[in-house]
């Protein structure tokens, strides 16, 4: 890993600890209310503070992840070259699709 | 490499904090695969309130809530295992990782036996 995926890999924890701390309250109080998408949708849509939150969230584990999953695939397999680059970016775009899919699925009104 | 250098080289692997670096690893793993599901889970609102309801109604099932809560388990663990990691490359701490490294795993288990309480 060079110097800038280093780097990034550890911004990303950095900023996403906070988020995870929330979050995880975000799970126990919505549990404890009993889940339902009206309860949930309720809280999200049209939040304009919710959906900075959780976009910040999507794009920090989706760098996060694919810095990871280089790592570990480096670490793990004998795969080199290019591939070492692409696949685990790609992973990162996927996740970061979806991710951003689900919060306008939440958020928007 | 003889059968006696290979369990020695192999010794570190029952040091408490090499463990940690393995849960870490794997719970990473374990959070790629979950996310992208996570993901299309939620995006089922994208067309209609009525298809989240369908899939939280299948997640009250008991043994999709012990999965949930072994991913808050992960969850939580990898957080707390990145926190050290990084105290540990920008802090003067080298003392006690051992039995914080331990207290933090307690946390993430304490958490889960919570949230799978919570939902019984």
């Amino acid at each position: 890993m060079n110097l800038r995926l280093y780097l990034l890999q550890r911004a990303t924890a950095a900023i996403m600890a906070p988020l995870v701390l929330a979050h995880v309250a975000v799970i126990f109080y919505a549990t404890g209310r009993g889940l339902s998408a009206a309860a949930i949708l309720a809280r999200t849509r049209g939040s304009i503070g919710w959906g900075l939150f959780y976009a910040l969230f999507v794009a920090a584990a989706s760098i996060h992840g694919a810095i990871g999953l280089r790592v570990v695939v480096s670490e793990w397999t004998p795969l080199r070259g290019p591939l070492l680059t692409i696949l685990p970016w790609s992973f990162g775009l996927v996740l970061g699709a979806l991710g951003m899919r689900a919060v306008t699925a939440v958020i928007a009104p | 490499m003889s059968m006696r250098s290979q369990l020695n080289a192999a010794g570190h692997r029952r040091d408490g904090l090499w463990i940690a670096f393995l849960l870490h690893r794997l719970s990473g793993v374990a959070l790629a695969c979950f996310l992208p599901l996570h993901f299309l889970a939620l995006g089922l609102a994208i067309n209609g309130e009525a298809k989240l309801d369908d899939f939280l109604r299948w997640t009250a099932d008991p043994l999709v809530k012990l999965s949930e809560s072994a991913v808050l388990f992960l969850l939580i663990a990898h957080m707390l295992g990145g926190m050290r990691l990084l105290a540990i490359e920008s802090l003067p701490w080298r003392q006690r990782q051992k039995p914080i490294a331990a207290a933090a795993l307690l946390a993430a288990a304490l958490a889960a036996i919570a949230y799978m309480l919570l939902g019984a």
